[in-house]
């Protein structure tokens, strides 16, 4: 089967973007100080997160897959991560 | 503990999984009021799972699940496989008393979880798709009901189906946040491929399906497995990585599991194949630790958010044990409505029915299998020796033969492995599993 990257994997499912609401905020000097930032980038199935070139932690919530990976992982204080508003986010076809 | 005066229901299920949806069905069947309320567009939207589902319990909730249900494949074949970056140690376990009766099958729940929340409201519950639920409402640390966006809903019981993260019942005071080693995640591709491929690659017929569990390279070492399951005309394949290893190697679970999937004795089944759907889940591997609270005035946890799940080595158990906590729930909620008295001390009943069943027992049992899935020496040393001791067996390179036994202290000699270490892993292993 061809390799494919996490962008190519996640046309394949269905989401219904919130357009008006993101579903997690990082607490960036936390995520900073704690290690969490590493952390969730590496942990994370859907690559939501990423490591900006300033240290930041960027965010790309359309993408998640509603595990709770990250807030497992997270230092407490530096992710708030909740599911996504009714009927919105990924929707599996298969499971 | 006075009742809420005139509740909507009397019971309403948060998340329409396999616990919500068997705990919805069964208090349905019985005359109840039901409202099973899910966050996905539609049932199974938000649901996922390694996908191989012990059925003989839920064949006692729908005696006509095999027939009815929209199952992939009937498993007879499990291939457990100590796999090397190099080598594969494996037994090829195929059974036809597994398929008569019936003892696992591959499911996908897209498809299963639509068809049993059917199932639910044609016993008469009500669904309510699309919501999610924000918390519990409680009055005098009785739970009396639940809170989505602007609307309240009351009901003499509410079940907290609402999966790993379980956070009905963190916000509710039963649980905390889990420790890591207690926590795992699972990272899964189905794959199509036509039928008859399928079968071909892993010497099937009909109906039959094949399981193949791997421990070892195909996760770098990492504490963990992978899996690959076949469906009627797609794969089932994945990893699952402890959250302890993974953070303190400081891994990428995607290079993980990209490492797997391009394993040169794994890559092969999938060739040809086109990726339908890429997903993930939060695995609870704490087993009997994991389930704490459970009751409280009323409501109980169920399923995966009870932190029911169960991996022993050779079976990796969760949708088996939400049915048989479902069933529990749901005759103790029936008998705290009969008795018009939900408080916790009477659905406390859950807890006891819940022991008194193969879920508690099987937690019981295997209460020990954590700790030994801990040991480091599975994930890398126990199946590099293996394939040592089977190569200095197999290859005759003219030098003059020695004993089995021989052999093998020899490559142990030679592995990172001690004797005292084989043999404490060796007697952990019996108790544990």
């Amino acid at each position: 089967m061809k390799p494919l990257s996490v962008p190519e994997r996640l046309t394949k499912n269905r989401f219904n973007l919130d357009e008006q609401e993101s579903h997690i905020e990082v607490d960036q000097a936390i995520a900073k100080a704690t290690g969490t930032g590493k952390a969730i980038v590496a942990c994370c199935p859907a690559h939501v997160y990423s490591e900006e070139p300033d240290g930041t932690i960027s965010v790309e919530y359309a993408a998640c897959l509603e595990c709770g990976t990250c807030l497992a992982v997270a230092a407490p204080g530096a992710l708030k991560w909740h599911y996504p508003r009714g009927g919105f986010g990924v929707q599996f076809r298969e499971g | 503990m006075t009742e809420p005066a005139e509740p909507d229901f009397d019971v309403i299920v948060i998340g329409a999984g396999i616990a919500g949806c068997v705990a919805a069905y069964q208090l349905a069947q019985q005359g109840r009021s039901v409202l099973l309320i899910e966050r996905g567009e539609a049932p199974g939207s938000k649901n996922l799972s390694g996908g191989v589902l012990y059925s003989r319990g839920m064949q006692q909730v729908f005696p006509d699940f095999l027939d009815e249900a929209p199952v992939e494949r009937r498993i007879t074949r499990n291939y457990i496989n100590f796999l090397n970056a190099d080598s594969s140690v494996a037994i090829d376990y195929k059974d036809d008393r597994l398929a008569e009766p019936v003892n696992a099958v591959t499911v996908l729940r897209g498809k299963l979880d639509a068809w049993l929340a059917a199932k639910c409201e044609e016993a008469g519950a009500l669904i309510m798709p699309g919501v999610r639920v924000d918390r519990v409402l409680t009055e005098d640390a009785r739970v009396v009901g639940v809170q989505a966006g602007d609307d309240e809903l009351r009901a003499h019981v509410v079940v907290a189906a609402d999966g790993v993260n379980s956070f009905i019942a963190q916000d509710a005071g039963l649980r905390k946040k889990a420790p890591l080693n207690h926590l795992a995640v699972g990272v899964k591709s189905v794959v199509s491929l036509p039928r008859k491929t399928i079968e071909e690659r892993f010497n099937l017929t009909g109906d039959e399906g094949a399981a193949v569990a791997a421990v070892g390279d195909c996760t770098g070492g990492l504490g963990g497995g992978g899996f690959l399951y076949t469906n009627i005309d797609s794969l089932s394949i994945g990893i699952v990585v402890r959250l302890d290893d993974l953070t303190a190697k400081k891994k990428v679970v995607t290079d993980v599991f990209d490492h797997f999937l391009e394993h040169r004795f794994i890559a092969p089944y999938l060739e040809g194949g086109e990726l339908l759907e890429y997903g993930c889940h939060l695995v609870a591997e704490g087993g009997l630790d994991m389930v704490g609270e459970i009751v409280m005035d009323g409501m109980v946890v169920v399923g995966d958010a009870a932190g029911l799940t169960l991996n022993t080595g050779l079976t990796v158990r969760g949708m088996d044990l939400a049915v048989g906590s479902a069933v529990a729930a749901a005759e103790a909620i029936g008998d705290a409505l009969d008795q018009k008295n939900t408080s916790k001390a009477a659905l406390t009943a859950y807890r006891d029915k819940l022991f008194a069943s193969y879920v508690g027992k099987d937690m019981k049992t295997y209460a020990k299998a954590p700790g030994f899935l801990e040991v480091q020496r599975m994930y890398k040393d126990y199946g590099e020796l293996f394939a040592n001791v089977l190569y200095n067996e197999f290859n005759l390179d003219m030098q003059p033969r020695k004993h089995l036994l021989k052999v093998a202290r020899e490559s142990l000699a030679h592995s990172p492995v001690s004797i005292r270490q084989l043999v404490k892993d060796g007697i952990a292993g019996v108790r544990a599993l």
